[in-house]
């Protein structure tokens, strides 16, 4: 028995799923992800798409599998947003980081080339529910474009869920951090912000000047793909978290004609107001933080999103890199300890989320005719207490949810209770 | 008439006789020229000291020394005769923290740090010194000193005579000098050779690596005492060590120590202590904070005038970027010197530290303004520094025999109207300022061949304005008067250029005028009418308000009263006693004098404060095994394969807002480990959460010690770059070798101590001892099952056990093992793929340990994480559902085992600390909040208290905001914003924070 682990083990890949049978969801609590929940009800999946939800029990065919899901909770995929899934492995190996490149402004740099569908981090954050992410290049001032992923798939082809999708620009902040991760600096000002925005500038006048040029003779790689902020398939996503620069970047963005996303955030709950009238979307970054001065409120970051919430900005919670994204569940939860409601906090990583990479209108909510991208949990899967994915369908198909962690359990639990 | 004819004109002819005093030895080229007849100095109110006032008096003065003073004195003839009429002589002043006349060798450069930088272990200094670069005891201010004109001059303008100078570079300074302001010969500037020996906790120009932490210099000047002491009755036998013959030669001198805080001088006290030493401290500017416990160290201060300017908060999110803390230090420094002196704390007063020394008198003022008396500044300016630096037989009073250093001013020195006219060194005058002489107020004739004019003289804010009336309109003339001597110009419509060059004279003036570049002839002006002095405008300046609240510790979420150790009833909670009791519902818990005193149901106590804890859960305080927030300046040394000599507990910051943070997060303690840049570490410090106690104050009493070990892709430096490629090891194979090596030489050591012979007492061997004693415990940062194999096998040949395994990521492969040896193991939840060596981390490692008998905690290492700790031991049931309950233990009862202190805290229990901490849901749940934390029986953190304190933060922040904009539209002086540097250190941080002071 002992033998037959390891070599099931020694190489433990998790095969993508092939087929998109039809399922029926029989029982249990719903939870749409547009801030509404529909108890003991049913759902039906066929095609890759939710062809059915609500309480009466829809006609199926003897080929659908149906699985009871009575006292079980469902919801829709979580959806990791400013992730490094897919192109960062291992943080501290330069071999296995992929998400950084060389130059200031590389909008024509692209997300969707470098994700590795095979990462052995995939699956083990969506057998936590997350069950799609955004993967984003880092680094410069534009650091590049980016893609939306599902957490299943052969190749980057395969995965990729909504391609290219927005291209980031690192807004200057006005104070700095210095030194490298071992030796960290001070916090100094930033002397050359007002040169850097104006640099920021001249690249921005020449994108738009290029777009309108009709006797480009030679073409330029970096302009042509800042062509798509203005024609609408890619939204901007300006990161940017002091209170300050969020309004010069959001002003910067609107004198261009373009309605930018707000990525960082942290100081959203000051400027909250400047955002909701101009009806910007922000993607909050991580909220297990600590606050950033020694006069804020304790709790600021847990507080921020129902803030956000109670002003009217709309806003999905995220955190940066690849495999912490599996607690992105509890920094909602966390939000809801500290005044926002259940449904705001679920929507922030699922309805909201997928709005605001553009994605809204094929996933993101349990609704007839979205994709069928949601999972069954034992419990509350904001809740460490209740998180417990037991089924994942991602495009209609059925998930396998083990993953190298699980592998790597039984081993050495079959070891041991082989000794005892 | 007035003032100047006798001052101005002796004064000239005494400056020319300055340089012409012969000096002995020196051949003399020409003719020999002594001009030592002696001054007589009269009409002089003469400060002696900063009590004793001689007014009206004489002061005699021969040979550069003070021969007498009194009211009348037998004056020999051929005395040169320099009437003060008045003006008042204060002994000059002593600047007892310089570098004057050193500069070329002060702060040396450092060649430039970051990731790429070649780290030098060794030292490269050249000759029989010491081990360490940051010692540099053998130098001696008074070889390197030369007269510098300009500084000099400028130090004199400010009214000093005497400063002491060193060279402000290293831990270890070397012997500052006392030298006189003169500028003859430098042989004649020097007032005494060695007046001090200098430390400070800055490595200046020293590029050695070690020690790059505030923990690490500490045990460095501590072996230092150790080594030179064993020099001095054996080394010296084997061997030359110049550092160690300096240090043992200047502890006989005062030790003047720099720091940077009251923190830092608290540390330095106990260095003092611990070695018979006391230090006189520099650069407590915070003293005010802690005056208690400062007067306890019995230690003098040598106080800075850098109180902070105002910051520039005009824009809202500029003022976002500045603390309470900062606002409330910038309303309190200037108090600092007042509160020293009324504590009963000697103080000597210096520039150091001064951006602008120009600004001096203003900051003297400030002081004064804030409770600092004119006598207590005057003595910490002269007496003060004399006696620290022991040449107050020479100089710092006025009296017969001392040097002839003193000041002459127009008025009280401190005035602000008042100003220095003269310093003398030696008996030999310098003009500082000329009598700023000036017409009267008032309208006056003004009479030449063919012209008579009204003069109107007014005196205004800017000084004297002169103008002509002619009719109803007024010209203005340009005016200007240098002793008795005037030129004014001006002209009138259509008239030619009138230009006048005149004397001074009773009531008006004598002259020549010049009319259009041709004409010259006499005028004069005579008074015709003098002004009426108008009566001073209330100055617009805000007065300085004596602050009253003071805050421990200094920050918004300080106290303004110290909680006490109420008896406290929580009644009807659903209690996690982490006993065999498991976890009681509707339960009732009376804590008393800081314990737990009854669990049961229906409790009552009389006079005790009731909590409602229904539908709430109570437990223990949670325990971080690993921990570093709360630490002063570093948390690797790891310098040096081993820094067993290093202690956390030497640098514990009581001050960080990350204790109150963690409160709130039910964190009531929390282990201080060294980082892991290193095999050995340094000693580990326990504490509870004591917030707003001192950093003595805040360690677990009694606990058993620990030190902290490291493994992997730290020690080794794998991911620090390309110039940490030298240090051994580089391998998990040389980890090994370092351990054996260590305890191979403690047990050698050991044998020789017990020998009887004499031997070297090595704080870092003496630390190694302890662990094959068994008398301090390892925690040792690991991942990999390798390397967690390798130390319990080294510890086994050696029989000792290792008590913790941190981290230990891949501590489920090898559980059996643990669980055989004894170790414990304390982990994180669920982290993983951050670096090579947590590849195979998973989240049941928890699970799989404790299955086999491990006892398992998990930790934070992160000043985040640690306040939710709670939600980290959820996961255990999460991943492979682990028992609530068992869960639970993974945040107190476990890690308190691993620590030793299970007796004391961990558990709800009759008899036990009463650190307990009552939540608003099942604590292991995400929405679970810390609503109240006991630390001790003190309510230290609680949620409706936060709530309160924030509002206070604001009002207090509104009210400095305004005052700083008010002083800056009345034209006062404001610095910009600085945003705030707070440290969150990680086990892997290794920044060099001995170079620089962190302001």
């Amino acid at each position: 028995m002992y033998k037959i682990y390891i070599a099931i083990i020694f190489c433990f890949f998790i095969t993508p799923s092939f087929a998109q049978n039809q399922f029926l969801l029989e029982g249990g609590k719903y939870h749409i992800g547009n801030g509404s929940t529909i108890e003991n009800a049913f759902l039906l999946i066929s095609e890759g798409k939710i062809s059915y939800i609500g309480t009466q029990r829809p006609a199926i065919d003897a080929s659908t599998q149906v699985i009871s899901c009575a006292g079980k909770q469902i919801y829709p995929g979580f959806i990791a947003l400013g992730s490094t899934v897919g192109l960062v492995e291992i943080e501290a190996v330069r071999a296995t980081v992929d998400n950084r490149e060389v130059g200031i402004f590389n909008p024509n740099v692209r997300s969707l080339v470098a994700f590795d569908a095979e990462s052995q981090i995939i699956p083990t954050i969506r057998s936590n529910g997350i069950l799609m992410a955004q993967s984003i290049p880092s680094g410069g001032v534009i650091p590049g474009t980016s893609s939306v992923f599902n957490m299943d798939g052969w190749n980057w082809e395969d995965a990729v869920f909504q391609e290219d999708i927005a291209i980031h620009l690192n807004w200057p902040e006005r104070v700095m951090f210095t030194g490298w991760w071992a030796e960290p600096g001070g916090i100094q000002k930033n002397e050359q912000y007002l040169k850097q925005v104006a640099e920021i500038k001249v690249f921005f006048d020449q994108a738009a000047a290029y777009r309108q040029n009709k006797q480009i003779i030679e073409k330029n790689l970096k302009l042509e793909s800042m062509k798509a902020i203005w024609s609408g398939s890619k939204r901007l996503y300006i990161h940017a978290n002091l209170g300050n620069a969020m309004m010069d970047a959001i002003t910067f963005a609107e004198s261009y004609g373009i309605k930018p996303v707000i990525v960082g955030g942290k100081e959203s709950w000051i400027v909250a107001d400047f955002l909701a009238e101009k009806k910007i979307d922000v993607i909050l970054r991580a909220t297990h933080e600590l606050p950033s001065r020694q006069d804020e409120a304790i709790d600021q970051p847990f507080r921020t999103p129902s803030v956000l919430h109670a002003k009217g900005v709309r806003f999905a919670l995220s955190m940066e890199g690849a495999w912490k994204q599996r607690n992105l569940p509890f920094q909602a939860g966390q939000a809801i300890g500290f005044g926002l409601p259940y449904d705001a906090a679920l929507s922030s990583i699922t309805g909201n989320a997928a709005a605001i990479a553009g994605i809204g209108d094929r996933v993101g909510t349990l609704e007839k005719g979205k994709t069928a991208t949601l999972f069954v949990s034992e419990g509350d899967a904001l809740d460490m207490l209740g998180n417990q994915v037991i089924r994942a369908f991602i495009d209609g198909r059925d998930i396998d949810l083990d993953n190298k962690h699980k592998a790597l359990y039984r081993k050495y639990k079959a070891k041991y209770d082989a000794e005892k | 008439m007035k003032r100047f004819f006798t001052l101005y004109l002796t004064l000239f002819l005494i400056i020319s006789v300055k340089s012409l005093t012969a000096q002995v030895t020196f051949p003399i080229n020409g003719v020999a020229d002594p001009r030592e007849q002696g001054t007589v100095i009269i009409n002089a109110n003469i400060h002696q000291d900063s009590k004793t006032v001689c007014s009206g008096c004489m002061l005699l003065i021969e040979k550069g020394k003070i021969k007498a003073i009194g009211k009348q004195l037998n004056i020999p003839e051929g005395m040169v005769s320099v009437d003060l009429k008045g003006h008042h002589i204060y002994p000059s002043f002593i600047e007892i923290y310089s570098n004057y006349g050193l500069s070329e060798g002060a702060e040396a450069s450092r060649p430039a740090g970051g990731r790429g930088r070649v780290v030098q272990y060794d030292s490269n200094r050249k000759g029989a010194y010491g081990w360490n670069d940051a010692l540099k005891t053998d130098y001696n201010a008074f070889e390197n000193f030369t007269i510098e004109a300009k500084q000099a001059s400028d130090l004199r303008k400010l009214g000093f005579g005497t400063v002491s100078t060193h060279k402000m570079d290293g831990m270890s300074r070397g012997t500052a000098a006392a030298i006189m302001l003169g500028e003859e010969k430098d042989n004649l500037e020097i007032l005494k050779n060695q007046t001090a020996h200098h430390l400070s906790f800055n490595k200046g120009s020293s590029t050695q690596n070690y020690p790059s932490s505030l923990a690490g210099g500490i045990a460095l000047l501590r072996q230092t005492y150790l080594d030179a002491r064993w020099y001095q009755q054996q080394g010296i036998k084997e061997q030359t060590n110049l550092t160690l013959e300096a240090w043992n030669k200047v502890q006989a001198l005062p030790q003047i120590f720099e720091v940077s805080d009251k923190q830092e001088m608290l540390r330095a006290a106990a260095i003092a202590k611990e070695n018979s030493s006391k230090y006189i401290f520099v650069g407590v500017n915070d003293a005010y904070q802690k005056l208690d416990e400062i007067k306890k160290t019995g230690s003098s201060l040598i106080v800075n005038l850098n109180f902070p300017e105002a910051y520039d908060v005009e824009s809202p999110f500029d003022a976002l970027q500045v603390s309470l803390a900062d606002m409330l230090h910038w309303e309190w420094a200037p108090w600092n010197p007042g509160k020293l002196v009324k504590a009963g704390i000697p103080i000597a007063i210096t520039l150091h530290g001064l951006k602008d020394k120009k600004d001096f008198m203003k900051k003297i003022r400030q002081a004064l303004e804030s409770g600092l008396d004119e006598a207590d500044a005057i003595h910490a300016l002269t007496a003060a520094p004399a006696q620290m630096l022991g040449i107050f037989d020479q100089v710092g009073s006025l009296h017969p025999g001392k040097w002839a250093n003193f000041i002459v001013t127009k008025g009280p020195v401190f005035e602000e109207k008042s100003s220095i006219l003269q310093n003398y060194i030696r008996g030999n005058a310098f003009v500082i300022s000329e009598d700023p002489a000036q017409l009267a107020p008032g309208t006056y004739d003004l009479i030449s061949a063919g012209m008579s004019r009204i003069l109107e003289v007014k005196k205004t804010d800017k000084g004297t304005e002169v103008s002509i009336l002619v009719d109803t309109s007024s010209i203005k003339v340009t005016y200007q008067q240098t002793g008795q001597q005037i030129s004014m110009h001006w002209s009138e419509a259509n008239q030619p250029l009138q230009q006048i060059y005149a004397l001074e004279v009773e009531n008006g003036f004598k002259g020549q005028i010049q009319s259009g570049q041709e004409a010259w002839s006499a005028v004069e002006a005579k008074l015709k009418a003098a002004q009426e002095p108008t009566p001073e405008k209330i100055s617009d300046k805000v007065p300085a308000t004596e602050p009253m609240v003071l805050r421990q510790p200094f920050n918004g979420y300080g106290w303004t009263t110290q909680p006490g150790q109420e008896t406290v009833l929580i009644r009807n909670a659903t209690v996690w006693t982490n006993t065999k009791d498991g976890i009681i519902t509707e339960t009732d818990v009376l804590i008393e004098a800081g314990k737990i005193k009854r669990i049961g149901k229906n409790l009552s106590a009389s006079g005790a404060i009731l909590v409602d804890g229904s539908n709430k859960h109570l437990t223990a305080g949670i325990i971080d095994e690993h921990s570093h927030i709360a630490l002063s300046r570093g948390v690797n040394e790891g310098t040096q394969a081993s820094t067993a000599e290093v202690r956390m507990g030497d640098v514990i910051n009581a001050e960080d807002v990350n204790i109150y943070r963690q409160l709130a997060g039910g964190v009531t303690a929390v282990q201080l480990l060294h980082g892991s840049a290193n095999p050995v570490g340094g000693q580990a410090q326990l504490i509870k959460l004591r917030w707003g106690w001192l950093p003595e104050e805040m360690k677990f009493e009694g606990a058993d010690p620990f030190i902290k070990f490291a493994l992997g892709e730290n020690v080794k430096q794998s991911n620090f770059g390309d110039g940490f490629n030298i240090r051994f090891p580089q391998s998990r194979m040389g980890v090994e070798q370092v351990y054996q090596d260590l305890f191979t030489r403690a047990k050698e050591y050991e044998t020789l101590k017990k020998s009887g012979k004499p031997y070297r007492v090595d704080l870092e061997t003496e630390t190694i001892l302890e662990i094959l004693n068994s008398k301090r415990y390892i925690s040792c940062h690991s991942y990999v099952q390798s390397e967690i194999n390798m130390l319990m096998k080294v510890a086994n040949t050696f029989g000792f056990k290792v008590n913790t395994f941190t981290h230990i990521l891949e501590g489920y492969k090898v559980a059996d093992k643990m669980h055989e040896h004894g170790a414990g193991a304390s982990s994180f939840s669920d982290w993983w793929a951050y670096k090579m060596e947590v590849k195979d981390a998973i989240p049941y490692n928890g699970l799989l340990l404790q299955e086999q008998g491990v006892v398992v905690a998990f930790n934070s290492d992160d000043a985040e994480m640690a306040r939710r700790l709670n939600q980290e031991a959820g996961k255990a049931v999460m991943y492979g559902g682990m028992s609530e309950e068992d869960a639970w233990k993974l945040v107190t009862l476990n890690p308190a085992k691993l620590l030793h202190v299970d007796k004391r805290v961990g558990s709800v229990e009759v008899g036990k600390d009463a650190d307990i901490v009552l939540w608003s849901a099942n604590p292991l749940s995400i929405y679970a909040k810390a609503e109240k934390t006991y630390v001790d029986g003190r309510l230290l953190f609680d949620r409706e208290q936060d709530e309160l304190k924030r509002t206070e933060i604001a009002k207090e922040r509104e009210r400095l905001i305004r005052k700083m904009i008010q002083l800056k539209k009345g034209g006062n002086k404001t610095q910009g914003v600085r945003p705030q540097r707070e440290h969150h250190y990680h086990c892997d941080d290794i920044l060099d924070e001995m170079t620089q002071y962190k302001d």
